[in-house]
């Protein structure tokens, strides 16, 4: 039983897709971003995904990687994101962690998964992790329970996507155009393909992060996709206007995904 | 037992920690690689290339003279500074051309820290007709602006990246967004043996030329085996290609330089293997310069090419097992080998080849035999033509008003797009 699941199941009973939402933690310091965190629970983002900041984010773009580096430079060290975490779900939806795995594998990832289930979290998103690389990671977040999160791609081939499948708990997430992080302006059909492939492997739900950033992509999205997944517009909005913006386009963006384009 | 597995792993190191969109690039490349490997036609290709482009066989050459500054150990050059471009990279350029032409890509991408690996593979790419994208890190395009050049006149695109630490690492991880949103047409032609499965091994294959010249040359020349073979480790290439050969032979001690920078013991260094702990970069499990937190350190090197935290899996399981052994040489010591190598034989090497020759040095020194007993090969990696300003400045060869103008000079270059 995933802790992912109530939400899923509430989204479909209201005929929509969930609001997935990501910050670096730190960024631009600890208070702003747990503020900054809490004002898309209240705007109505489902569920929050905390990003570790790390040295060399090998998937991100310029928006996230300065983020990250603005993190560190403002001193977050790892007890900064599990506090984070904590912050966050005690407004009560589900938060994961999007962590690289170096920082990670540095904790001792059996410690890691410890602390994050301590802190309240209920899964963690790996960028750089690949299923095959990961049975004693698999192992502590069975014995934590916690949910595993990893990606498929468009490159993915249909075994390999039946390969994450069965590793993942909680949604498969689908990073659904090929390159790094980064507002687009489209949202392109290639999405939309992926996620059927992916719908033929396993029965978990379908997250699409492709670099949505404002409501009428979410809603685009929502209409093929269990959960739309938005980093970089959000972190841009934090940079330039502050909590305000995020509280902003958080809720533009949760509008989107309550009215599902299936045209 | 021959290493690595099939999933690409060396014990505990190695594997692939990579973005799930390069699993399908990276399963491709390792099907084409294996292909190669007992496919006649280009085997006689990739030969054909080595021998009529590349100027294989390298020489060994018996250094008489730097001999006498060791009392009396014999040390022969592996000399690949003599080989076309410049270095032994072009040895794993022209198997990965090779490739890449195989799998049907046009456009290559690459990363380089001294250049060497750049300007090959710029090299290679006007050879086949690809189109060539070099990711540099800023303070290399300054301190190597010779290679900056050779890359441009060889018709490639050289970005300069001003992110991080304006090195090696970040010109990585540049090159590897790229590949993540490029891979349909792009082949990335890592330089050394980094990265994920089969990088380390492929590159590994595509350099142990080097170790099964130099060992058939040693037999007929000295009519045995060395007793120590010599190499700087950057990434750690053109060790792995020397060493590979040998070890099986127990009696062939491994002797790796990784570089010290201002002294290992000041944190201001690029010596993962002597001063790191187990992490993953760039795709690998390795040794890794890191803090407590798991966030790559900034390194310290006089030596572009060597100036990486990370180093090749390959390298972390032959320290674990202690087949191989692993120093760090300090910028100091490094430049006065490249001193004396210059005088005693008139060969100016890279000042990464330096770090190797000065452990070569410290290695004869600390043995219990008799130096005159002793044979050393050292890897020559690479030639010092890039660093001739390097070294100018580092023996105050040059005035400090002439320092001053090529500063200007620099600065203009820098201004102009
Ligand atoms: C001449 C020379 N030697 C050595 C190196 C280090 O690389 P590796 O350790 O892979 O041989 C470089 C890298 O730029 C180089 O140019």
């Amino acid at each position: 039983m995933s802790a992912l699941d109530d939400l899923f199941a509430r989204c479909r009973g209201e005929d929509r897709a969930a609001l997935i939402a990501y910050l670096p933690a730190g960024f631009p310091s600890y208070q702003v971003a747990v503020q900054a965190m809490t004002a898309m629970v209240e705007a109505g983002v489902d569920a929050v995904e905390v990003g570790m900041p790390y040295s060399d984010p090998l998937m991100e773009g310029p928006v996230i990687s300065a983020a990250h580096q603005a993190s560190l430079d403002a001193g977050t060290r790892q007890a900064d994101v599990l506090r984070t975490v904590e912050a966050v779900a005690a407004t009560g939806v589900p938060t994961l962690v999007m962590g690289y795995w170096n920082p990670v594998h540095r904790y001792g990832f059996a410690r890691w998964a410890a602390d994050l289930k301590k802190a309240g979290g209920v899964g963690a998103i790996t960028p750089d992790l690949i299923p095959e690389e990961a049975p004693q990671w698999l192992e502590a977040c069975r014995e934590h329970d916690l949910d595993p999160v990893f990606l498929v791609a468009p490159s993915s081939s249909d075994e390999r996507i039946a390969v994450v499948g069965r590793a993942n708990r909680g949604f498969v997430y689908a990073a659904a155009v090929m390159g790094v992080t980064g507002a687009r302006t489209e949202v392109g059909k290639g999405a939309r393909t992926l996620v059927e492939r992916v719908r033929a492997q396993t029965p978990l739900p379908v997250a699409v992060g492709l670099g949505v950033s404002n409501g009428a992509q979410a809603a685009e999205v929502a209409g093929f996709a269990d959960a739309v997944v938005v980093g970089s517009a959000l972190v841009r909005a934090l940079a330039d206007d502050g909590v305000d913006g995020v509280r902003r386009l958080s809720a533009e963006l949760a509008q989107g995904v309550r009215t599902p384009d299936r045209s | 037992m021959s290493v690595p597995d099939a999933s690409g792993h060396f014990g505990a190191y190695g594997g692939r920690f990579v973005p799930e969109a390069l699993v399908a690039a990276l399963d491709e490349l390792a099907a084409a690689h294996e292909a190669a490997r007992t496919d006649p036609v280009f085997r006689a290709e990739l030969e054909r290339l080595l021998t009529t482009y590349a100027g294989r066989p390298t020489p060994l050459t018996d250094a008489r003279r730097l001999s006498e500054h060791t009392g009396g150990a014999r040390i022969l050059l592996k000399r690949e500074d003599l080989a076309h471009t410049g270095s032994h990279k072009i040895n794993n350029v022209l198997g990965q051309a090779l490739l890449t032409k195989a799998m049907g890509k046009k456009r290559v991408i690459a990363e380089t820290g001294a250049g060497q690996h750049g300007v090959a593979t710029a090299t290679a790419c006007a050879l086949f007709g690809f189109e060539c994208t070099v990711y540099m890190g800023e303070e290399d395009t300054r301190r190597q602006a010779l290679n900056v050049a050779r890359m441009r006149l060889l018709g490639a695109e050289v970005v300069s990246v001003s992110s991080g630490t304006q090195t090696l690492k970040d010109a990585t991880n540049e090159a590897m967004r790229d590949w993540v949103t490029n891979v349909d047409t792009t082949h990335y032609v890592i330089g050394s043996v980094v990265g994920p499965h089969p990088f380390p091994m492929m590159v590994r294959n595509f350099q142990r030329v080097i170790g099964v010249e130099a060992r058939q040359q040693c037999l007929d020349l000295v009519g045995r085996l060395p007793d120590a073979l010599v190499a700087c480790v950057g990434g750690g290439s053109n060790a792995i290609g020397l060493f590979s050969p040998f070890l099986d032979d127990s009696g062939v001690a491994l002797v790796g330089a990784e570089a010290g920078g201002d002294g290992v013991e000041t944190g201001r260094h690029a010596a993962p293997l002597t001063a790191g702990e187990p992490g993953v970069l760039h795709g690998s499990r390795s040794y890794l310069m890191q803090d407590e937190d798991g966030q790559t350190l900034t390194t310290t090197s006089i030596s572009a090419g060597l100036d990486y935290p990370g180093v090749g899996p390959e390298h972390s399981y032959l320290r674990d097992s202690g087949r191989a052994s692993y120093t760090g040489i300090t910028d100091a010591d490094a430049m006065a080998a490249l001193q004396v190598l210059a005088r005693t034989e008139g060969i100016l090497c890279a000042i990464e080849s330096a770090h190797a020759f000065a452990r070569a040095f410290s290695w004869i020194a600390e043995q219990d035999a008799d130096p005159q007993d002793l044979v050393v090969i050292v890897n020559t990696s690479g030639r010092g033509d890039k660093d001739v300003d390097t070294a100018a400045r580092w023996f105050g060869l040059v005035s400090a008003e002439e320092v001053a103008r090529s500063e200007l000079v620099r600065a203009r270059e820098g201004e102009q797009p």
